[in-house]
């Protein structure tokens, strides 16, 4: 364990040694200032009924926004950075197994990740405060678009990792987990055109991530989708875990 | 039981890349102690049998024992008795020296308290008390070469394999890292890797020269010397006339050529090469001493390292044609 904890530790340690971390983090707070100007217009022109996280989350692009462009920048350096520069190599050579490597990447990418959204929670209790109504803020759905955060942070980042263990250069690592991205979320916006079959589309909405978001936001959690987010999770991760090994023995 | 077996045992290791062969089916043994230079050029496969002794890639077939553990099935006992240190000694260049060496301890697997002990001893050892709080990407390169070092000491290994650990430094960097090495192998084994035949003559007990995946010598610095010395030749600086010299050299069964250059002074340049090897130097003396002549110089000069590395690898070239 204390090895893990080491390597956690390290990858977080990168985060903030470097640039990249304050940029990150930068990067997402400009994003929720402008998500929260979007809100503000859209409360001032329609009344509703919606939680506010579900507008703040799920109807607005900022959200996707962030996310689709956050997770490949911190999963690009992972392994590419660390076979660049060599130091794959002493790694590797340390008596750790892959798994080890693996998930400590994975943890110390998602405990970022999760700093990173901070600010948005920030802005969302300042509106809060600001408003002076309490139940501005369902706690439900605060702790729902959380989790949601989570499981849907959980599937980008798995895959973002397994794009940065296939190459040693971090460009070609964030381009791909970035279309990875685009994909996944691509595919969630089905047009309502009515031609497919309504079988098929009701296994696109249960694999659709900006339902699940939804869902979330509302502060529902199905458990359908948060069974699919683990497996994916951990499929990519497993994908990872074979590239590594592969590596090794190859 | 362990302890008596050597600390690497490699049979018949074979490392194929794709459209090349990097180690031909080598075989060699390093005994606990010992400090063993790995001689040969850039591309002889050195790096490659480094990494695969270190466990870091297989061998396409063979076996290697490390303190009597198999590479390939107990990777992870292996790399807890190593210390290796890869080529370019690549380092995490935002970490703070201490830091750094603390988070390999921990990865090495040492505890908390262990961890800090062992780092600050390293620190003493290899010498970087100065800079222990600063960022190693603002270190010189030698100082860069000292924490790669003392990384891999950092867990206390038997067995120490440094690639290339000199390269690019400057000549008062290099002398620091040797007389370090060196100290290294009075607790350790080490193995280290070098294209600089110098360093494998000041620092290493046994050379292995490797060429073109393949092992071309391996014995004692002094005897691989001695063993290529055999076509030595005697230089002798003698005042005397140069027929006089002439004639007696030509009529002694030891000597199987000679050559007289004039020297500075009333002196001659005598050169002297024996036949089978023999040393030369109590003849000439003798016959000095019987002719009257004075003798100002007289060496042996001995075949350099260099010298049975460029006459093996040429060796192996001609073979190849």
């Amino acid at each position: 364990m204390g090895v893990f904890f080491a390597l956690v530790r390290r990858e977080l340690g990168i985060a903030f040694n470097a640039l990249t971390g304050y940029v990150v983090v930068s990067f997402s707070l400009l994003l929720a200032g402008g998500g929260l100007m979007d809100l503000m217009v859209r409360l001032n022109s329609d009344r509703t009924d919606a939680p506010i996280t579900e507008m703040f989350f799920s109807e607005g692009l900022i959200f996707w926004l962030i996310l689709i462009l956050m997770t490949p920048v911190i999963t690009m350096r992972s392994f590419a950075a660390e076979k660049a520069l060599g130091t794959y190599e002493s790694l590797m050579t340390a008596p750790v197994g892959d798994w080890q490597v693996v998930l400590a990447k994975f943890t110390g990418a998602f405990l970022f990740f999760l700093l990173s959204w901070l600010p948005m929670f920030g802005v969302l209790l300042g509106l809060r405060q600001v408003s002076g109504q309490a139940e501005f803020l369902d706690p439900l759905a605060l702790s729902g678009s959380l989790l949601g955060i989570a499981f849907v942070g959980g599937t980008y980042l798995s895959a973002g990792l397994f794009a940065s263990s296939l190459t040693r250069s971090q460009i070609i690592a964030a381009m791909t987990s970035l279309l990875i991205g685009i994909g996944v979320w691509a595919s969630s916006l089905r047009p309502d055109t009515g031609a497919s079959s309504e079988r098929w589309g009701r296994i696109l909405d249960h694999i659709s991530v900006t339902h699940h978001m939804v869902d979330f936001a509302r502060g529902m959690i199905d458990g359908r989708a948060v069974v699919f987010h683990l497996s994916v999770t951990i499929f990519f991760l497993f994908l990872t875990h074979r590239v590594v090994e592969m590596r090794r023995w190859k | 039981m362990l302890d008596t077996s050597p600390m690497i045992e490699v049979r018949d290791l074979t490392k194929h890349y794709p459209g090349r062969i990097a180690v031909d089916g080598i075989s060699f043994r390093v005994g606990r102690g010992e400090i063993v230079g790995f001689l040969g050029p850039n591309g002889a496969g050195k790096s490659t049998t480094m990494r695969i002794l270190s466990s870091f890639m297989p061998a396409t077939s063979g076996t290697v024992k490390i303190a009597g553990y198999d590479v390939f099935h107990e990777p992870d006992e292996v790399r807890r008795r190593i210390g290796y240190m890869p080529e370019n000694n690549p380092l995490h260049l935002d970490m703070r020296v201490r830091d750094y060496l603390k988070f390999r301890a921990r990865l090495k697997g040492l505890g908390f308290g262990a961890s800090r002990n062992r780092v600050d001893c390293v620190i003493d050892q290899c010498g970087l008390r100065d800079v222990s709080k600063r960022i190693i990407g603002q270190l010189s390169k030698g100082y860069k070469q000292r924490v790669g070092l003392a990384d891999a000491l950092v867990h206390e290994p038997d067995l120490i394999i440094l690639d290339e650990p000199t390269i690019g430094l400057d000549p008062h960097q290099i002398r620091a890292v040797r007389a370090l090495i060196k100290d290294l192998g009075k607790n350790h084994t080490v193995l280290l890797s070098t294209h600089i035949l110098s360093e494998v003559e000041m620092t290493c007990s046994r050379v292995l020269i490797l060429n073109q995946g393949q092992i071309l010598a391996d014995d004692r610095v002094e005897d691989l010397e001695n063993r290529f010395s055999q076509d030595s030749r005697v230089v002798a600086e003698i005042a005397a006339t140069v027929e006089s010299v002439r004639d007696t050299l030509r009529d002694l069964p030891e000597i199987e050529s000679f050559d007289i250059s004039a020297a500075a002074g009333d002196y001659l340049r005598v050169s002297v090469s024996a036949r089978g090897g023999i040393d030369l130097r109590p003849l000439i003396w003798e016959l000095a001493r019987q002719q009257g002549w004075a003798l100002r110089e007289l060496t042996r000069t001995r075949q350099s390292l260099e010298d049975i590395f460029i006459h093996l690898t040429r060796r192996q070239k001609g073979q190849g044609r």
